[in-house]
């Protein structure tokens, strides 16, 4: 097989690994990189469940090669807490129960974060749009909206 | 599978060179949104991946000549950020806003956008309504191509082997110029066109429509320029009477399928009362620019 050699930063940190040209982001994220928080959904880019940050840029990583990531910054959802302090739309998803099952809330997660690091005060609006490509089966997503609403207020505060 | 190679050249010539080289399927990477897809569906079996987006002149915003020109691979979420291009240019950004969720729009372009050839691509007509004139490069040089003559049917263009879009010239615009892209789903978000219409026009200081340009997407093969739309509007001042033609024509230009997303018969009446409306939104920008 064509192997390709990659070296890219994950989570502030430089990986080096060996991928196929077929194999996405996702699949070298969990299978060779074994950082596994990032969950596959669809496989198609509808989901959302596989969101993580390219260059600073929210992505599908089911829709990037891996080889694609030679070079580039990454941010998955194991950069998103710092030790035992979770970020604060981990803890707000936690307390206002913005998760059932869980397998869509990584991703939902780091989008989320986008948002927020560009928008502090979304409205509810600006919220459902932004995240109208993270399918969530379980939740009905207003416990998401208002988890990510809760967040925003907390993290204004400083 | 056969070995799928990789290559990711920083230059025009070497991508070229690779595309136009390749004894077997090549195919070429850009945000990669549809090719993945099709991918990993087993739609298309490429021996070669050609990655364009290391290539400086397939990325980014930059103005011309009093114009714009966006490299074809540049992200939609990049083209929807750029105020200055977004200000003169909102009939683009209704169409880019419209690809996929933001996530999507991370990575996908106007230039893969154009090159899968979808007949319901959103940014298309946005792009055939506005003049943007495409560079092409080849084995056998540049040329440069109006967006309209590139696709030719679902999934097929007018591009030879070997040849890759690389950016797209939107020429300086006249004062009181404006576009609109409007398009039919039934979702607000993250589906695909039942009919998708763009419009683009420019009044004179009395407010009489000088210049239009009117297309079509989802309707047929291709998206489809409409030519008695835009005859409709020129010389009037984009009344009533002038928007009732502009759907007539509209409507008049539809050939379309029926599938799941509409029937024939819908498709057809949809078009009219899209033009309209995407007239008296560009109609109101052009008042305003």
């Amino acid at each position: 097989m064509a192997r390709n050699h990659v070296t890219t930063t994950v989570n502030g940190d430089e990986y080096e690994f060996l991928c196929d040209t077929e194999q996405t982001l996702l699949d070298c994220l969990r299978d060779e990189l074994f950082l596994t928080g990032t969950k596959e959904g669809c496989a198609s880019g509808d989901c959302g469940a596989c969101n993580v940050m390219l260059d600073g840029r929210l992505v599908c990583s089911c829709l990037v090669l891996g080889v694609e990531a030679n070079g580039k910054s990454i941010e998955t959802i194991e950069g998103m807490a710092h030790g035992d302090e979770l970020h604060p739309l981990q803890q707000k998803f936690l307390e206002l129960n913005g998760l059932q099952c869980g397998i869509c809330t990584p991703g939902i997660l780091v989008a989320a974060k986008a948002l927020l690091e560009r928008n502090p005060d979304p409205t509810e609006t600006e919220i459902r749009f932004w995240l109208a490509g993270n399918l969530c089966r379980c939740t009905g997503y207003d416990k998401v909206v208002r988890s990510v609403q809760a967040a925003a207020e907390e993290m204004r505060k400083g | 599978m056969d070995d799928l190679r990789y290559e990711a050249p920083e230059t025009l010539d070497a991508a070229v060179a690779l595309l136009a080289g390749e004894v077997g399927n090549a195919r070429v990477l850009a945000g990669g949104t549809d090719v993945l897809v099709q991918l990993h569906e087993g739609l298309n079996e490429p021996d070669l991946i050609v990655d364009i987006k290391n290539i400086p002149d397939l990325i980014g915003i930059t103005e011309e000549a009093g114009g714009w020109r966006v490299g074809a691979a540049t992200s939609g979420m990049e083209i929807v950020d750029h105020e200055a291009f977004a200000a003169a240019w909102p009939g683009i950004i209704d169409g880019v806003k419209l690809i996929g969720s933001i996530q999507v729009k991370g990575r996908a372009s106007m230039g893969g956008n154009l090159c899968n050839a979808s007949p319901a691509a959103d940014s298309v007509p946005a792009l055939m309504v506005a003049g943007a004139i495409a560079t092409v490069i080849g084995p056998n040089g540049t040329r440069e191509v109006p967006v309209e003559d590139i696709p030719t049917g679902p999934g097929q263009t007018s591009l030879e082997k070997g040849e890759i879009v690389v950016s797209f010239l939107f020429p300086e615009r006249p004062p009181h110029s404006g576009g609109a892209y409007l398009r039919f789903t039934p979702r607000t978000e993250m589906d695909i066109a039942v009919v998708g219409v763009g419009v683009d026009l420019t009044l004179d200081d009395n407010g009489t429509c000088t210049a239009a340009r009117v297309a079509l997407g989802a309707v047929a093969e291709k998206p489809l320029m409409v030519e008695d739309g835009a005859a409709a509007l020129i010389g009037t001042a984009v009344d009533d009477a002038a928007l009732e033609k502009l759907a007539g024509a509209a409507s008049a230009a539809c050939r379309p399928i029926n599938d799941k997303r509409g029937t024939i018969e819908y498709r057809i009446k949809v078009a009219g009362v899209l033009a309209r409306r995407a007239a008296l939104i560009a109609l109101e920008r052009a008042k305003q620019s």
